[in-house]
């Protein structure tokens, strides 16, 4: 090539783990050597945590664009111009595949079905661009593995790759597989909030808002067009939607028409204009404090609930990255368990179900290390909740219809309420 | 190497070479399995080439897909045994499959060996030609392969790149797209005719084309519009120049139609679901778009901090570079930027970027609150970030400087070492700024040499105290003894700041520091470092006397204690836009290889008629009928043909002098105009009586004159149009007064042609719905028929022929619409309104809807002068098109490029009734809207038609075959159309 390169998207993919082993690697044009991952692993080894990672980091002759997914590094290698964005958003496609294809997406997982991946990788990048990476597409090309088959596989010398034409990667509907068939018809959507906050030592709302996904699992037959419309459409401020929807039926009316991909997928995902009120559903009194003399200092939580919409809040966990001079506590908790990690300083009280009658205390002693200094800031409280039957904006959907097929399908809405980046500072 | 493989045989492989040669594919394939996870890991499978390429042409699917993976990664080794492969592949490229054929190109340019380039070269031209669109992408995905191997290509894939550009197909347009960004990316010509279909089709390419080409056209559009902030920039500029002549050199801005095309097609895309989709738009706006509609892209990047840490990182850098030239239209998401302590630190110093860059008067007090909870945190290298970013407000807001000042200050008593060397930085940076009101602060200060020890502070403070010992005359020369004491165990930095103390006080204040200075400069006289040693010989000849002392030491106080302005505090993102945001160049701010840079705006824009594309389509579809309508009734009609085609030449011609946008632009006028006319002809039909009076005015020079200055007229017309939807009403009444016209003109043409039509058109009887029942309309009945004519006003638009009756024994008046709700894109021409319709009588009226190609229900409320009722007017999927005439040979083309999805076929058993051509004709005309498409066979019917909004065309093959038995195929790009048309047409046949 004597110097001369043209541009390809993504030249190599290395898949690295936590600690620093190379499992799994692939080229799409003459192979790159690993010592291009020296940059990378110097910078890994710099980094407190595998986020502090640089996503992009530059060398000689090479740039390294990698994501940190179940972990596992996604490290591509690009050698001239490319956006940023196009290859970190692709790589998080890929480990969404894996986890769409084997359930989780991990170093294991990837290991035992190699060959799988590596057919996988081979259809979603042609030359280092793009190519299939509609799961519907995928999953039509290489089957996802299932114990059965792999047993019958095994006993035939049966294959996973279809020899089927896919017939999304042709149409103008690309995320929709032809000849869809299931004997009970269902579509259901989970209308799942969150709610992302940081609250001020004194309980005051700092920011908060509300974002909102709509995760669907469409099972229909043939070519359903469906139309799905909202109570109060008004509330969504800001929305971003999978490939299917119509955007102008959306712009004019409102109302979100498309015809669904097959199998699960993210609808849509909003967020709640900020002029209504976000209503938190829970409060905390909480004093930490560290003492000047004598090496310890002193915690006591407590939560009560807020404003909940009549339901009951669940699965409400308190996480705290306590100060690195704390080492160890003595606690009691009045509801749920707590445990306090001492390589990682994280304190985790999982208090489930929350009582109105019995508000959850967690209270106690901590002890710092001798003769190291006060701590100087007080740690943040992050906070998990759940609540069930609820989006907490109020945002309802008003009713789903079907166009283009005959039969009637089973329909349902589910609604969810939980805490996303929900921070109490202390 | 080759004597290592024969001497060295690896042992280790021998048993999957013996299962690669087994007959049994299922030990093939655990072979090949086996194999590729050797690769996936990293290790050397090479030796196992020859017994791998020998199952290239395996039957087994997977085992071939997997022996093209081991090939590709191999290949380029083993060039002479992988050119074992080539013929197999060869092959794959003429299978019938499209799939196969895609995949052996994909393999074929995969294989990185400089001999088969001629073969590439061949299959990539072969292929993109292909019928399948799908191959075409595989042909534009092998291109920038091709041009890797062998650049030497370049002239001829531009060819392949220039043909693949004018594909139609959203599925081609990403990859050609990417192909000519790494091929040709200079030859912007090749954009020009297909810029506004890259626009159209944009919002239904794959996310991954959708990035290449808003980026692309980026770039397209920054070297031929013209600024469209060009006067706000030039405001600023006015004042400082005078203000007449600034006012005189202002021209007003017009933003070219095709600039608003790609604002208004890409903002969509803000919804995308992907990052880098929404990142492209963004930074298309921010780089195109006029300065009050930049503020919609900052919406969709807030959203995108809500996903993965990795786009929050590339987000914030834009944002950051943004924030700096387009303040305002982040402010109200301030918020979205505060810091959580989860935070990775990189985010959280580009947030506290962005919140530094967004601080103004109003907001400074709540920024600096929340600052105040930053400087807490335990990530000491973010609390350092945060005071720096304290110091940035301090500057740039007047008001808040001294309550910065004091934080600061209070942050020098501060138990972490780190955070109070970051404060003495920043306090001696603002000081700077009024040090005079701060003596206090510097006395402070001086303090703290006893304790601090970073090198930078320390250097710092010295530096302060030296600049203004003139405000702490007693301590300075204390702080330069102390420091003289230590001086040896001094870092260099240190070192050179005490030397500066020392010199500044002697020439302020020699009287008590003269020996101090002479002793410190001893000290530094033998230094280890050289630069301390060659400043302190360099200041003592300065400010020593002596003999011989040079012309400068008479200016040494000038030169040390000058009055030194203040340093600007300025964010590192400043002017990182002369980078394409959303690019790699950008986020790193050095320029990546490969990238192409952004091109400054024009001072005056380039012929915007380059973009004009001929309809050659329609043009060829008038040919067609014209010569079908001459070989029946040629005496009659070539006259009157000749005489249209030479009036129009000669416009074309005059037309390009005066308008100065050139011939072309004319031409493709002339085109669609024809189209319009075509429309017209079958119109006539039943207009024609109403018309005829005007018609046969004959055409004379004047006329001819104005028509010309009206055409003009109408073409600037028609591009503001498409500028702005508003203005669809003018639009309307454009097109009823180009009617006239043509009516003027080509009467005599017409009126022949009318007669011909009335020979070809297919009598259909036209179905009536009931749009109101005589029971719920009180009287009022109402029917509705789509009477298949062209809807004058709108081509766009089905004509609906309503027929009011009014059964009641009063008069009803006002009759007219209102209040109509549409699904979005369709529109409505409402009738007009009917003043009075007597007791007992019936009459008819004409609306047209765009139902946009779809089957969605026009829903309105029809209005009486006393009563409202709700109705509602469904197409049947027939009525969605008009016919268009083909000849058999441009049918099978055409449905030659519309296979795959877009071709259904059905089985069926005819209808008893209709067994012959002619019942088939006369059903499938009756269900939809299309024309009869001449054919050799009787066995075969072929009918074709356009849908009304889009013009895709609808191709439906009817195959007659034994007993009954028929096969119906329809071939349409639009698949639902297509779907619903099999139904409906299946169902006409079969019953």
């Amino acid at each position: 090539m004597l110097g001369f390169f043209v541009g390809e998207m993504i030249h190599s993919l290395f898949l690295i783990n936590l600690s620093g082993d190379i499992f799994l690697e692939k080229h799409w044009k003459s192979v790159v050597g690993r010592s291009v991952l020296d940059y990378f692993f110097e910078a890994k080894e710099k980094a407190v945590n595998p986020e502090d990672v640089a996503p992009v980091l530059q060398t000689p002759h090479h740039y390294l664009i990698s994501i940190y997914r179940g972990k596992i590094f996604f490290l591509a290698v690009i050698q001239t111009e490319v956006p940023p964005l196009f290859v970190i958003e692709f790589l998080h496609r890929v480990a969404d595949t894996f986890q769409d294809y084997f359930g989780e997406c991990s170093e294991n997982v990837i290991k035992d079905n190699l060959v799988i991946v590596y057919e996988l990788l081979e259809e979603m990048l042609d030359n280092g661009f793009p190519l299939a990476t509609e799961s519907n597409v995928l999953k039509e090309m290489i089957r996802p593995p299932t114990i059965l088959r792999s047993v019958v596989n095994t006993l035939t010398g049966g294959t996973n790759v279809g020899d089927m034409l896919p017939t999304g990667q042709l149409s103008n509907i690309p995320w929709r597989r032809a000849g869809v068939k299931y004997t009970n018809n269902e579509a259901y959507f989970d209308v799942i909030e969150e709610i992302d906050a940081i609250l001020d030592k004194s309980g005051t709302t700092v920011f908060a808002e509300i974002q909102g996904v709509i995760e669907a699992c469409v099972k229909l037959t043939g070519m359903p067009d469906l139309t799905l419309s909202f109570m109060n459409p008004r509330l969504l401020d800001d929305v971003s939607f999978h490939p299917c929807v119509r955007f102008k039926r959306w712009e004019s009316e409102r109302v979100l028409s498309f015809i669904p991909p097959d199998g699960n997928f993210t609808l849509m995902t909003y967020h709640v204009s900020s002029q209504n009120l976000v209503a938190i559903p829970i409060y905390v009194k909480q004093n930490i404090s560290f003492f000047e003399t004598g090496s310890c200092g002193r915690l006591d939580i407590t939560i009560g609930p807020k404003q909940t919409m009549g339901k009951t809040v669940e699965g409400l966990m308190v996480t705290v990255p306590m100060p690195k001079a704390v080492l160890s506590v003595n606690l009691t908790a009045s509801q749920g368990n707590f445990t306090y990690d001492l390589a990682t300083k994280v304190l985790v009280w999982d208090i489930g179900k929350l009582n109105p009658q019995k508000l959850p205390n967690l209270k106690g002693s901590l002890s710092v290390q001798a003769g190291a200094p006060k701590p100087e800031e007080n740690p943040a409280l992050n906070i998990n909740l759940k609540i069930q039957q609820v989006a907490i904006s109020g945002l309802k959907v008003n009713r789903l219809d079907m166009y283009g097929e005959k039969y009637k399908p089973f329909k349902g809405v589910k609604y969810v309420t939980k805490a996303g980046k929900f921070q109490v500072r202390t | 190497r080759g004597l290592t493989f024969l001497f060295f045989p690896s042992l280790r492989h021998d048993d999957l070479k013996e299962m690669l040669d087994s007959n049994k594919d299922s030990s093939k394939l655990e072979a090949m399995k086996r194999i590729v996870a050797m690769i996936a890991r990293g290790k050397n499978a090479s030796d196992l080439f020859p017994a791998v390429v020998k199952n290239v042409a395996c039957k087994n699917i997977e085992v071939k897909k997997l022996v093209y993976v081991y090939l590709v990664r191999y290949a380029e080794e083993q060039q002479d045994l992988a050119l074992l492969s080539i013929s197999t592949f060869q092959r794959g490229l003429k299978d019938p499959n499209q799939l196969i054929r895609a995949s052996a190109l994909r393999v074929l340019s995969s294989i990185r060996v400089t001999i088969i380039v001629p073969i590439m070269m061949l299959a990539i031209k072969e292929a993109a030609s292909d019928m399948s669109p799908y191959v075409r992408k595989t042909a534009a995905h092998a291109i920038p392969k091709l041009y890797s191997l062998d650049p030497e290509q370049k002239d001829q894939l531009i060819e392949v790149i220039e043909k693949l550009l004018a594909d139609k197909t959203t599925l081609v347009a990403g990859s050609v797209v990417m192909a000519f960004e790494e091929v040709c990316p200079e030859r912007i010509d090749l954009i020009h005719k297909n810029y506004r279909k890259l626009c159209n089709l944009l919002i239904d390419v794959e996310e991954w084309g959708q990035v290449v080409i808003i980026n692309m056209l980026t770039r397209y559009a920054r070297t031929q519009f013209l600024n469209p902030n060009i006067n706000d920039d030039e405001e600023e500029e006015k004042e400082k120049k005078s203000e007449a002549a600034a006012l005189a050199k202002r021209k007003p801005y017009v933003m070219d139609p095709d600039h608003r095309l790609l604002l208004r097609n890409t903002k969509p895309l803000l919804q995308s679901r992907n990052a880098a989709v929404v990142m492209a738009v963004a930074q298309l706006y921010f780089h195109l778009a006029p300065k009050a509609e930049v503020g919609v892209i900052a919406k969709a990047l807030v959203r995108l901090l809500r996903s993965h840490s990795e786009v929050q990182y590339v987000v914030l850098q834009n944002v950051a570079t943004m924030t700096i030239k387009r303040r305002g239209m982040f402010e109200p998401y301030l918020k979205s930027f505060y810091i959580r302590s989860t935070d990775p630190t990189q985010i959280k110093v580009l947030k506290l970027e962005v919140l530094t860059n967004l601080a103004n008067e109003t907001n400074i007090s709540t920024i600096l609150r929340e600052f105040q909870t930053y400087i807490k945190s335990m990530d000491k290298d973010f609390v350092a970030a945060t005071i720096q970013a304290i110091g940035r407000c301090a500057t740039n807001i007047g008001e808040v400087r001294d309550t910065c000042l004091n934080g600061l200050v209070q942050l020098l008593s501060n138990r972490d070492e780190l955070v109070v060397a970051e404060s003495v930085v920043v306090i001696k940076k603002l000081l700077q700024m009024q040090p005079e009101k701060h003596s206090d602060i510097i006395k402070h200060m001086a303090k703290l040499t006893d304790n601090i020890q970073v090198p930078m502070a320390r250097a710092s403070i010295l530096w302060l105290i030296g600049e203004y010992c003139e405000h702490v005359p007693k301590i300075a020369p204390d702080v330069l003894r102390k420091m003289a004491k230590s001086f040896t165990n001094e870092e260099d930095i240190v070192k050179l700041q005490i030397i500066n103390l020392a010199a500044k006080l002697y020439l302020t204040n020699s009287k008590q520091t003269k020996l101090l200075t002479q002793y410190v400069l001893n000290l530094a006289k033998y230094d280890q470092n050289y630069d301390i040693r060659d400043r302190a010989r360099f200041i003592r000849q300065l400010i020593v006397p002596t003999e011989k002392c040079g012309a400068l030491s008479k200016y040494a106080k000038k030169l040390f204690l000058a009055l030194k302005p203040a340093p600007v505090l300025e964010s590192p993102f400043k002017d990182r836009d002369h980078f394409q945001l959303g690019s790699l160049s950008h986020l790193l701010n050095a320029k990546a290889g490969g990238y192409q840079e952004l091109p400054d705006w024009p001072e005056a824009a380039p012929d915007p008629s380059v973009r004009n594309v001929e309809v050659k389509e329609s043009v060829r579809a008038v040919g067609t009928l014209r010569h079908k309508l001459l070989s029946k009734k040629t005496s009659l009609f070539t006259c009157g043909f000749l005489e249209s085609d030479s009036a129009s030449g000669s416009e074309s011609g005059s037309g390009s002098e005066e308008s100065g946008s050139g011939s072309e632009s004319e031409e493709s006028e002339e085109g669609s105009e024809s189209e319009e006319e075509e429309e017209e002809e079958e119109g006539e039909e039943k207009d024609q009586k109403k018309k005829k009076n005007k018609e046969i005015k004959k055409p004379n020079s004047s006329e001819e004159e104005e028509r010309k200055n009206e055409r003009k007229r109408r073409q600037r017309k028609n591009d503001s149009e498409s500028e702005s939807e508003e203005e669809e009403d003018e639009s309307e009444s454009e097109s009823s007064q180009s009617e006239s016209e043509d009516s003027d003109s080509e009467a005599e043409v017409k009126k022949k042609k009318v007669k011909v039509m009335n020979t070809i058109s297919p009598s259909s009887a036209t179905k009536s719905y009931e749009l109101l029942h005589r029971i719920t309309g009180e009287g009022l009945s109402v029917e509705y028929c789509f009477s298949r004519q062209p809807f004058s006003p709108d081509a766009n638009m089905v004509a609906v022929q309503i027929e009011f009756t009014n059964n009641t024994t009063n008069d009803t008046k006002n009759l007219h619409m209102e209040d109509v709700k549409l699904q979005s894109g369709m529109r409505v021409k409402e009738f007009p309104e009917i003043e009075l319709l007597p007791a007992g009588e019936t009459t008819t009226a004409v609306m047209g809807i765009d139902f946009c190609d779809s089957t969605q229900a026009a829903n309105f409320q029809l209005c009486t002068h006393s009563r409202k009722f709700f109705v509602s007017i469904q197409p049947p999927v027939g009525e969605l098109m008009r016919p268009v005439f083909l000849t058999e040979n441009e049918f099978k083309k055409e449905q030659g490029q519309l296979m795959g999805m877009n071709e259904i076929t059905e089985k069926l058993m005819l209808d008893v009734k209709c067994r012959n051509e002619h019942a088939i004709v006369q059903r499938v005309i009756t269900a939809a809207n299309l024309s009869r498409v001449p054919c050799g066979s009787d066995k075969e019917c072929r009918f074709s038609g356009r849908t009304v909004t889009s013009s895709s065309l609808v191709l439906v093959t009817v195959a007659s075959k034994e007993e009954g038995t028929a096969q119906l195929m329809v071939n349409c790009e639009k698949m639902v159309i297509g779907t619903m048309l099999v139904k409906d047409i299946l169902l006409a046949l079969t019953q």
